[in-house]
């Protein structure tokens, strides 16, 4: 099935910069719908009332952690089928194991290239060119 | 009973100190405390006590000294100025090298803006460019994770610090930061200044026309 390019994808990430880096990668690979949120907390509220296709989330923010809304996504009935990529300077391997046990889709390690998320977006959602 | 005297003794004094002090006592003063007995009991001992006592006066003497190589340290300097000018140092880097990446991502924005106007392939190679640029950028991120991090150890060491010289009492210097004297050329090497405290060029202007 192809990918709708369409979707709305939620980028969390308490770095106004790396927000903004990840929207300018999206649109080049011909994602236009994004939405922010600066941490989980605010990223939860938005993806309750909203409809989201994908999550890319980073790890380290306060006050609720990448981990802490993957859970969150993942025990609630609506959203725990959405695909949720964590984009993280945390590269323990601690780290990609509690991501993975947390119910993660992907996990890129920070620093990314757009070849990277692509990729990576790719393998949760299916090939787009 | 030279030894239930010694105990009571020392059961007062501990009372007094906790009664002037608390739980917050200097190490100076248990230096006080411990030679202060000594004096006291060197008449009521025996060859074993005494070897006892010796030890334990030179485990005083050994605090004494310990304090005296602590406070040639400076500590106060060490909290108040070397950690305090560093972390703001840290903190004007995270936010210049953000101003910057921003400014960059800025121009980049503007070039991809353009796109739509030149032919396919140009436009095709121009956006490879930007995306480049847009990667590159992802070094701000890592680059004020890692400064943050260094500056959370050193509010740690701070904090160390601060316990330190509560521990002796205050009697360690203390004094915030002081305008050093200009005594050489090199005291006037300071490296570039901190936003809050640079001097724009209109300043720099005003100071150079009030020697006119």
């Amino acid at each position: 099935m192809a990918v709708d390019k369409n979707m709305n994808v939620l980028i969390v990430d308490d770095y106004k910069t790396m927000l903004r880096i990840i929207r300018n990668l999206l649109k080049q690979l011909g994602f236009n719908n994004v939405d922010e949120a600066t941490d989980g907390s605010m990223a939860l509220q938005m993806l309750r009332v909203g409809n989201y296709g994908l999550i890319i989330s980073d790890w380290n923010m306060e006050p609720m952690t990448g981990l802490q809304l993957l859970r969150e996504v993942r025990a609630d009935a609506k959203l725990k089928s959405i695909p949720f990529i964590m984009v993280t300077a945390e590269s323990k391997s601690e780290n990609v194991i509690a991501a993975k046990e947390a119910g993660v889709s992907n996990y890129i390690v920070k620093p990314f290239n757009a070849e990277t998320l692509k990729t990576k977006m790719s393998s949760v959602l299916g090939d787009f060119a | 009973m030279a030894a239930k005297g010694v105990d009571r003794d020392l059961e007062l004094r501990l009372d007094a100190i906790r009664r002037e002090h608390g739980d917050s006592v200097g190490v100076e003063k248990i230096a006080e405390v411990v030679r202060s007995m000594l004096d006291t009991m060197t008449g009521d001992l025996d060859g074993g006590d005494l070897k006892l006592f010796r030890e334990v006066e030179s485990l005083a003497d050994y605090i004494h000294n310990a304090k005296a190589e602590i406070a040639a340290l400076r500590p106060g300097e060490i909290k108040n100025e070397f950690i305090a000018s560093a972390t703001d140092e840290l903190d004007a880097i995270v936010g210049a090298t953000e101003a910057a990446t921003n400014e960059i991502m800025d121009s980049a924005e503007h070039l991809e803006a353009l796109a739509p106007m030149m032919d396919a392939e140009v436009a095709e190679r121009m956006t490879e460019i930007t995306t480049r640029i847009f990667e590159a950028c992802t070094f701000q991120d890592i680059t004020g994770q890692r400064i943050t991090k260094v500056v959370r150890m050193l509010k740690e060491i701070e904090q160390r610090v601060e316990n330190l010289v509560k521990a002796f009492g205050g009697e360690i210097e203390s004094e915030g930061r002081k305008d050093k004297a200009i005594e050489t050329d090199e005291d006037l090497l300071n490296g570039p200044q901190l936003p809050t405290s640079a001097a724009d060029q209109a300043e720099i202007d005003r100071l150079l026309a009030s020697f006119d």
